[in-house]
């Protein structure tokens, strides 16, 4: 399939050829069919570096259809390199819509974050995935990672938490913090804050692409996703302490910006098109001052 | 009484070579059993063979499980053979550094096979690592320190305690006193006599240290050249030996 809307390029529909795709979508499926599951694939070179997304953007690239409507964010916002060189890569090799607006979006690629705003059943989120393996930093050995996966033992996956509880007197792990899938795989939900780990459970298709590791793997809709914890030191959902400076919002996931070299700070939405979305509907924050439009 | 590990002609062979050939015997609950003989005499294969960490070429190991009696574990599925190695069997390594996770304080190097069997409260958890460290005499206040601050002696210490936290029934020993200084191993096997009693256990240990059986075992295997060339209680076979190398074993050891 060329691309039939420009067809000046040599490149073919999102850039990978067809039988590539095909590949990844077989392993997609898979994935799918067993939740948290990693299914190995035959990662391609991609023209960019490993540790930029090129697992997510395998996956897109298998998942994106002419008609597709494309977001990508990197840690909440739009505007990053990685968001927009990525960006600028689909609407180049596959000359589909673009967007910044979470819910005129049907495919969103991200890392390290989910969009604020609650995706719906005719979206899909891709991740970036840098290591799938959340037994790795514990047991060194992929022969194995995949037996203790295999064989349900993930007795190990406590004891990281044990450490935490041990050395920091709660659970410190704050990102790709550890999930068990339908009460079967323990899963890295990939470095999201655990802030989002709750919205794990959701109507939108989220699949899991890392690269350089060469694994897929997937979250139907609307899978049980149980984030790990003691008895006596349950999962707590954690952000900063403060309503955004820009918006006000209480609820969303906050970056800490610094200000100047005297201690000024000031705490705004990741998700930055949440948080334009806000300003425009009137809301300001501490520091924020009204909205004008195409100003950020 | 049936007992607790029978073993029949278990052989392992490495190409032509023999590892181990034809051994078999049979160990009761509250049995120590020693294994003694010179590098290279298939002590160690023997072993690997009765913990199902190598597969011998012939040969029935039954062990006497909880629910269902006298099984092969053999022939047992993997993860059934790993679940008996995180609850009723122990392994306790020569190199403290293989049995243990270095990375790991020493509080969830003891918790960890607790957390494998379902332990998730940390608490309880915690407790449990804590008191076992005070039966293995190393204090409360290390329980957050990783081993690799522990000097040699307290390394084996706590692998001996992260083995037995989930009260094993059988425990497997290769040389547990290399490599330490005497009166560190007199200390050790001190403890090791102390908790085999205490806890009844059943223990095969290997070792090339006459001592160490004449301490901790209550029968003897001798092994050269991966054959079983006596066997009996340990008094009689250390103190009328019969076979030619058991003599020579036995006059080798240097009286002080």
């Amino acid at each position: 399939m060329t691309n039939e809307a420009e067809n000046v390029t040599a490149y073919n529909f999102a850039y990978l050829d067809e039988q590539t795709k095909r590949m990844i979508r077989r392993a997609i499926l898979k994935g799918l069919a067993i939740p948290g599951y990693q299914v190995p694939f035959a990662s391609r070179e991609m023209p960019m570096p490993y540790g930029w997304g090129t697992g997510g953007v395998q996956v897109s690239a298998a998942t994106l259809t002419p008609e597709d409507c494309f977001k990508v964010i990197d840690q909440g916002a739009d505007d990053t390199t990685n968001a927009v060189s990525i960006r600028k890569f689909f609407e180049k090799t596959a000359g589909v819509a673009t967007t910044e607006e979470t819910a005129k979006a049907t495919v969103i690629q991200t890392r390290h974050r989910i969009p604020e705003e609650r995706l719906t059943e005719d979206q899909v989120l891709v991740y970036q995935v840098p290591i799938p393996e959340p037994l790795r930093f514990l047991e060194p050995r992929e022969t194995e990672t995949r037996k203790m996966h295999s064989l349900e033992e993930y007795g190990l996956m406590h004891v990281k938490l044990y450490e935490d509880v041990a050395q920091h007197g709660a659970i410190a792990t704050a990102y790709a913090y550890p999930v068990k899938v339908e009460g079967r795989y323990v899963m890295d939900p990939s470095p999201i804050p655990k802030f989002d780990n709750p919205k794990l459970e959701m109507d939108a298709i989220q699949l899991f692409g890392a690269g350089r590791e060469q694994r897929i793997y997937a979250l139907p809709p609307h899978s049980k996703v149980v984030s790990l914890d003691f008895e006596d030191h349950p999962f707590e959902a954690s952000k900063a302490d403060h309503a955004c400076d820009l918006c006000g919002a209480e609820d969303s996931y906050l970056d800490e910006v610094i200000t100047d070299d005297a201690g000024g700070r000031m705490f705004v939405c990741s998700d930055t098109d949440y948080c334009r979305s806000r300003r425009a509907a009137g809301h300001v924050g501490a520091q924020g001052a009204p909205y004008e439009e195409g100003v950020a | 009484m049936t007992p607790l590990l029978q073993v029949q002609g278990v052989s392992k062979y490495y190409g032509a070579r023999i590892g181990c050939e034809d051994v078999g015997f049979e160990l009761y609950p509250g049995e120590v059993m020693g294994i003694v003989g010179e590098s290279g005499s298939g002590k160690s294969t023997l072993l690997g063979c009765l913990a199902g960490q190598l597969a011998p070429d012939a040969g029935e190991v039954l062990f006497d499980t909880r629910g269902e009696g006298l099984r092969d574990t053999l022939k047992m599925s993997e993860p059934e053979r790993r679940m008996l190695g995180r609850t009723d069997w122990a392994f306790v390594h020569q190199n403290a550094r293989d049995g243990l996770r270095m990375g790991v304080s020493a509080g969830g190097n003891v918790g960890e096979r607790l957390m494998a069997v379902g332990a998730r409260h940390y608490g309880q958890i915690r407790g449990q690592a804590i008191d076992w460290l005070g039966r293995v005499e190393i204090s409360e206040d290390r329980v957050d320190d990783r081993p690799g601050m522990f000097s040699g002696g307290m390394q084996q210490r706590l692998q001996i305690a992260r083995n037995l936290v989930t009260g094993p029934r059988l425990v497997f020993m290769d040389e547990p006193t290399g490599g330490l200084d005497v009166s560190v191993q007199a200390r050790l096997l001190d403890l090791l006599r102390g908790l085999v009693r205490e806890m009844g256990l059943s223990a095969i240990i290997v070792t090339h240290d006459l001592a160490v059986v004449r301490l901790l075992a209550d029968r003897l295997m001798v092994m050269k050249d991966g054959h079983v060339v006596e066997a009996g209680l340990t008094d009689q076979v250390l103190d009328d030996p019969q076979h030619g190398y058991t003599q020579l074993l036995v006059s080798s050891v240097l009286q002080v």
